[in-house]
């Protein structure tokens, strides 16, 4: 029993690790990206159709690959960013990659939500392009915003195992070096079924979070 | 205060062209209550959104006290917007925002401190009779409610001017009477300058001075609202004022007994309240058939029509309309039997 939580504990804080600075490099990148999106679109606050179709292109391709193949593309940008290509330190640059499209089309959809009366509103007010990003659009599509970030944890989780394919460390690296490689079912389903826990608590949070603001309003 | 010079508005969308607005030109006074009427696509809202340029004029000036804000840039425009409040349909408040940060919201964007932010609010809320709400999420107010909010919030930067794009038109008539009494006393006690626009009548009769009737982008009467109630000149302004009145004489039935004439009487201020009906038969030989009749209580006077069918020889009714004539009553005649 202690052998399994010494085996456990090191690996589950890895991915933990791995998920959430990966998440957060990806809200960073992604946020800006997503509200260009929104405010450079036609009959918004910036419009701008060639910097909108271009960067609407480049997040579809970037999305179109899949993650098992862009982590061994991004290899060397890994090798160049945190010095290696191995171990939890070294997945967070595909992981973050992968996600930040991600998290931009889910910020564009969220605040693409907010009634463009209330965006007229403030416009009428006299309020600024940052004044209506950051103390309009954003407050205003927060419970989305909140349920599109509980998704991308999820699907981080998700690709964090897969980067443990490869050598990344982490829960699903340490289910299939002792289920699969050395057939020790009972470790591979306990990491599974700590994934299932970790996704549920994120889940669960991301819900109540958004319910409470939503109770709010 | 506000001069509408030459303005006017095309969409371009796809293939086609829309004029929604031609050629406009008219006077808004200071401290007055403007009304726009017009039915549905006539080019009210972008008439009203030119004046803060939510919608860019594609011709045309707008001075406003002299400025033509036609020709500000962006950072000027803002601090234009800062002195004219809007109010809208639907209301258009910040959802997550409690009542008084949604008050409080222009105040911030003008960079207003904290503490005199709090005092403003406080006072604006109290003038909507809305103190106790100061706490609540906009979702658990009535419709009136909200759009109490949405005048407290429009008046939060002391504005010289109020927008009101068809404030009243998702309300039912009660809360629609208090909403406009309440514009109706901010408007004498700030004197505010109120530009608002409805599709209907009865707005224009409870808080109106003049009012403008637009039409396929073009505006079609302009005068007092008194003037224009007894004696509209156009079909579209002769409908909207029938619309309040109680009955339209196309819609009476009445005997069509020969020599007899159906007129219509069109009394205005004092002339509402003289014998005109009894005198008339005292003093010439006729008969006085009343048919229908109505009194509209305006904001400075009442007008009223009187649907009357008048027997009797033709000499002696034509004498009796132009004593109606020199005791200044318009009238017409709607049959001629
Ligand atoms: N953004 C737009 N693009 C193209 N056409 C428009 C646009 N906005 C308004 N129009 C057209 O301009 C004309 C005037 O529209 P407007 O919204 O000013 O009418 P309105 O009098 O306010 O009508 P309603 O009472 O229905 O609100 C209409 O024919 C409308 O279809
Ligand atoms: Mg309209």
């Amino acid at each position: 029993m202690v052998k399994y939580i010494d085996l456990l504990l090191p690996t589950l804080l890895e991915t933990i690790y791995m998920v959430s600075v990966s998440t957060l490099s990806a809200i960073l990148l992604g946020f800006p990206l997503g509200i260009l999106l929104v405010i450079t679109e036609k009959g918004n606050i910036l419009e701008n159709q060639s910097i909108n179709s271009s960067l609407s292109l480049i997040i579809n391709i970037s999305r179109s690959f899949p993650f098992i193949i862009l982590m061994i593309l991004v290899f060397p940008l890994s090798r160049l960013i945190v010095g290696t290509t191995i171990g939890t330190t070294a997945s967070i640059v595909p992981l973050a990659i992968a996600a930040t499209p991600f998290v931009a089309r889910i910020v564009e959809n969220s605040l693409k939500e907010v009634d463009k009366g209330i965006i007229e509103a403030a416009e009428a007010m006299g309020a600024n392009n940052f004044q209506i990003i950051f103390k309009v659009l954003l407050p205003e599509a927060m419970p989305s915003l909140i349920l599109g970030i509980t998704l991308t944890i999820i699907n981080l989780i998700g690709y964090s195992a897969m980067a443990g394919a490869i050598g990344g460390g982490g829960l699903g690296d340490l289910a299939i070096r002792y289920g699969l490689y050395r057939f020790k079912t009972d470790i591979m389903i306990a990491s599974v079924l700590l994934i299932i826990l970790l996704v549920q608590i994120v889940q669960l949070t991301g819900n109540k979070l958004a319910t409470v603001l939503n109770k709010k309003r | 205060m506000i001069s509408i010079k030459n303005l006017s508005k095309k969409y371009t969308s796809e293939n086609k062209i829309v004029n929604a607005l031609n050629h406009i030109n008219f006077e808004i006074k200071k401290g007055e209550i403007f009304g726009i009427i017009g039915l549905s696509g006539a080019g009210k809202s972008t008439l009203i959104r030119c004046i803060n340029r939510l919608e860019e004029p594609s011709e045309g000036n707008i001075f406003i006290n002299g400025v033509d804000i036609t020709k500000l840039n962006k950072k000027e425009l803002r601090d234009l917007r800062k002195r004219i409040g809007m109010i809208f349909q639907h209301f258009n408040l910040l959802d997550s925002k409690t009542v008084f940060d949604n008050v409080a919201f222009p105040l911030q964007v003008s960079g207003f401190k904290k503490s005199e932010i709090k005092e403003r609010v406080e006072r604006l809320l109290s003038l909507v009779e809305l103190s106790d709400k100061k706490d609540e999420y906009p979702s658990q107010l009535s419709g009136g409610q909200k759009q109490r909010v949405a005048i407290a919030r429009a008046l939060a930067n002391n504005p010289d001017i109020l927008l009101s794009d068809e404030a009243t038109s998702s309300l039912d008539p009660k809360t629609t009477k208090s909403i406009l009494s309440l514009i109706k006393k901010i408007s004498n006690e700030f004197n505010l300058t109120v530009v608002l626009i409805t599709h209907e009548m009865e707005v224009i009769k409870q808080i109106c001075d003049r009012v403008a009737v637009i039409e396929d982008g073009e505006i079609i009467e302009l005068d007092t609202v008194e003037r224009i109630f007894s004696n509209p000149k156009t079909e579209t302004t002769k409908s909207f004022v029938s619309s309040i009145l109680n009955n339209s004489e196309n819609e009476i039935v009445y005997p069509k007994i020969p020599n007899s004439k159906v007129i219509k009487l069109n009394f205005l201020g004092d002339t509402v309240k003289k014998p005109i009906i009894s005198q008339m038969i005292k003093n010439f030989s006729i008969d006085v058939n009343i048919l229908s009749g109505n009194i509209n209580e305006l904001q400075t006077t009442s007008v009223g029509n009187l649907l009357v069918q008048i027997l009797g020889k033709d000499k002696d009714v034509n004498k009796a309309l132009n004593w109606l004539k020199k005791e200044e009553i318009r009238w017409e005649v709607i049959w001629n039997g």
